[in-house]
């Protein structure tokens, strides 16, 4: 009898399934609310302010929301709506400088921007001049990068090789585990830190000149961790099988990892060395310390001052003339290409060479 | 930089010596020559700055340099310090920290949860783009974009909040301040500190999330019984990394900052100057003993952000030990 009692209470006070809740389009009465308060304060002068608005808009949406959700459903759901409200507008929030970075340079490199401009030099050209371009800086960038990368690449997947093949086998891990610690903490290495290293190491210590060369250590420093975590993760994916099957047909295990596993990891290690270059194609502090500035195209890459893109654009946007500010955003509209050309390409090599799951 | 958390698979471990064989010894040797050189760049690169440091340092005293708010090697006698640089540091990596995080960790658990499933990995695509934008074009944006908007932000600061010092404004200008750089730094960490944040918060084990929702759990009191308890040590080396990438920025900096050499509390006013702005800036026109200046203040730099990734990196270590086990 006294089961009997209590079951109907227990039931009573458990959320009940058929609770009231909002209807699916809650948001757009909060907005709807938002945009015309905005409206009628716009339009009576009480606020202009962009910035003002906007946060007067969201403070109204959220405080609607919330007030309608807690008397229909509750205060727990209205703090989880309020919770769904402000996630939404911090990716929004971190989505509007992207646009609004990608929009400035476009727009504002389009003024410069032409045929021109990617072939000519600043040789005998005034700060004041519209004519000029980035040629210099091209044809450094592409030599500078490109050493970085034939550097940086043998390093990074042969230590990758050497964490992921090699080390889970050693009776002692600690050399491994430093390694694949200091791996880590190089990615944290500021790149203006790269650029002091290689001059005191390439310039102060060796004698070597200031030279596009001098540039690429630099670059590949900041490259090396890059690659090597990449390289890592593309060797952890490969399927055992694969290297047990290599073994037990006798083939030495070194033979098994250079014809067997990095083959197969070869996309992804492209995909890792083309976000690689994404990375460092932008980096200015560098190569403004090993490089330095140069208005002609300089084609030796180990004699000689040599340009960038990304120098150039410092170069330009410190002239402040309008003519050479144009100059600055129209080599950043090139940098842009440049970069979203390799990030591009190591999303679509990703994409090519995934394995497939049937 | 995203990853992806697929399933690992270790290679089979070798019975016996790994490359009984010449051609496996030598394999091995090479990669093992790889991974000790990555070990010799970084502590190479603390003893050639300290070596370039020495000159530097010994000229006016270590207790000088670092108490120092002036930058004037030429002078004779010679007069350098990076207490004005230190502070601007400081200063704008923790603005940029405290508008980052939030940002930061509320995309990361968005993207993780939040987001409708076929959007998700698009959404965390483009967050990723804006980690790929270069440095110097973060730094033209805030000198064209950025910094006419914050004049608004600094007056209304300056009005309301002004009783507080830091944010008042004495000079009625609020352009290439602190505030701005800590803006752009706060752009460019927060991909930063939503990857890393993402990736851990993605691990959470579905069995602790399903008990939340078991027990009736909304949406946000799952994250807050499942996902933050899971993802706290993730949350705080993410903040480390942001902080570490934030110090350690340069040519944005140096484009939107004034470069003036006094510490300035109010953070709306023009004026600061970073470690990594300066030598930026100095380079080019420094002597061999500005040079060597400019050096010594960038091994300050060095440990301190080394300091800050150590520990970053050794909570996520720690951590990753037995988060795999609960999975």
């Amino acid at each position: 009898m006294s089961a009997t009692a209590t079951a109907p209470d227990a039931v009573d006070a458990a959320p009940s399934l058929n609770a009231r809740r909002l209807p699916l389009w809650w948001p757009l009465v909060g907005l709807l609310l938002a945009i015309v308060v905005d409206i009628i304060v716009k339009t009576t002068g009480v606020i202009t302010g962009t910035l003002s608005l906007i946060i007067l808009a969201l403070t109204i949406f959220i405080v609607a929301s919330t007030g309608w959700s807690m008397a229909v459903e509750g205060r727990r759901h209205a703090v989880d709506r309020t919770s769904t409200i402000v996630l939404w507008s911090a990716f929004l929030v971190a989505f509007v400088p992207l646009v609004s970075i990608l929009a400035t340079v476009v727009v504002r490199g389009w003024n410069a921007f032409s045929v021109a401009f990617l072939t000519s030099t600043m040789r005998n050209v005034l700060p004041t001049d519209t004519t000029g371009g980035v040629l210099a800086g091209i044809v450094g960038t592409i030599e500078q990068v490109g050493m970085a990368v034939i550097i940086a690449v043998p390093i990074a997947v042969l230590t990758a090789i050497y964490l992921v093949e090699y080390a889970p086998s050693f009776k002692s891990q600690r050399m491994p585990k430093i390694v694949s610690f200091f791996v880590d903490v190089m990615t944290g290495v500021p790149s203006i830190v790269a650029g002091l290293f290689v001059y005191t190491f390439f310039v102060l210590a060796l004698g070597g000149q200031r030279s596009g060369f001098a540039g690429s250590l630099a670059l590949t420093i900041l490259m090396i961790p890059v690659v090597t975590r990449a390289t890592e993760e593309m060797l952890r994916v490969v399927p055992n099988t694969l290297r047990e099957g290599s073994l037990a047909l006798g083939i030495p295990r070194w033979k098994t990892i250079v014809r067997i596993v990095l083959p197969t990891a070869a996309g992804g290690i492209t995909t890792g060395v083309m976000l690689g270059i994404a990375r460092v194609a932008g980096e200015t502090a560098p190569l403004l310390l090993t490089t330095f500035l140069a208005q002609d195209v300089n084609w030796n890459l180990f004699s000689g001052p040599q340009a960038s893109i990304p120098t150039f654009i410092w170069d330009q946007f410190g002239s402040y003339t309008t003519a050479s500010v144009d100059r600055a955003w129209a080599g950043a509209l090139t940098l842009i290409l440049v970069v979203a050309i390799f990030y591009t390409a190591a999303r679509v090599i990703a994409w090519l060479t995934a394995p497939r799951t049937r | 930089m995203s990853v992806d958390t697929t399933t690992t698979e270790t290679p089979p471990p070798i019975v016996g010596k790994p490359g009984g064989r010449i051609g496996d010894r030598t394999f091995l040797t090479i990669t093992r020559l790889a991974g000790l050189l990555i070990l010799v760049i970084m502590g190479s690169i603390a003893a050639f700055l300290v070596w370039q440091s020495v000159p530097a340092i010994r000229q006016v005293g270590i207790f000088n340099f670092l108490k120092t708010q002036e930058w004037n090697p030429q002078a004779s006698p010679p007069v350098y310090g990076i207490a004005t640089l230190v502070f601007g540091t400081a200063m704008t990596s923790v603005i940029a920290l405290v508008l980052a995080l939030p940002i930061g960790y509320g995309v990361a658990l968005f993207i993780a949860y939040y987001a409708p499933r076929k959007v998700a990995a698009p959404m965390g695509y483009i967050i990723d783009l804006l980690a790929a934008v270069p440095s110097i074009i973060f730094g033209m944006w805030g000198v064209y974009i950025l910094m006419p908007h914050m004049q608004g932000v600094g007056m209304w600061l300056n009005n309301y909040l002004g009783w507080i010092p830091i944010f008042k404004n004495t000079l009625g200008q609020y352009t290439k301040s602190l505030l701005v750089a800590g803006v752009v730094l706060a752009i460019m960490i927060i991909p930063t500190i939503a990857a890393i944040t993402r990736e851990v918060f993605v691990q959470v084990p579905s069995a602790q999330l399903e008990a939340a929702q078991a027990l009736g759990a909304t949406r946000w009191e799952t994250m807050r019984m499942s996902v933050f308890p899971f993802g706290k040590a993730g949350m705080i080396s993410a903040a480390m990394l942001g902080l570490g990438r934030a110090l350690g920025e340069t040519i944005a900096v140096a484009l939107v900052l004034s470069a003036s050499f006094a510490i300035n509390w109010h953070i709306s006013e023009p004026a600061g100057n970073t470690i990594a702005a300066n030598i930026a800036l100095k380079w080019n026109e420094s002597t061999p003993l500005g040079i060597s200046a400019l050096i010594a203040s960038g091994l300050v730099l060095f440990l301190v952000t080394l300091g800050v990734n150590m520990i970053a990196r050794g909570i996520i270590a720690r951590n990753a030990a037995f988060s795999g086990a609960n999975g």
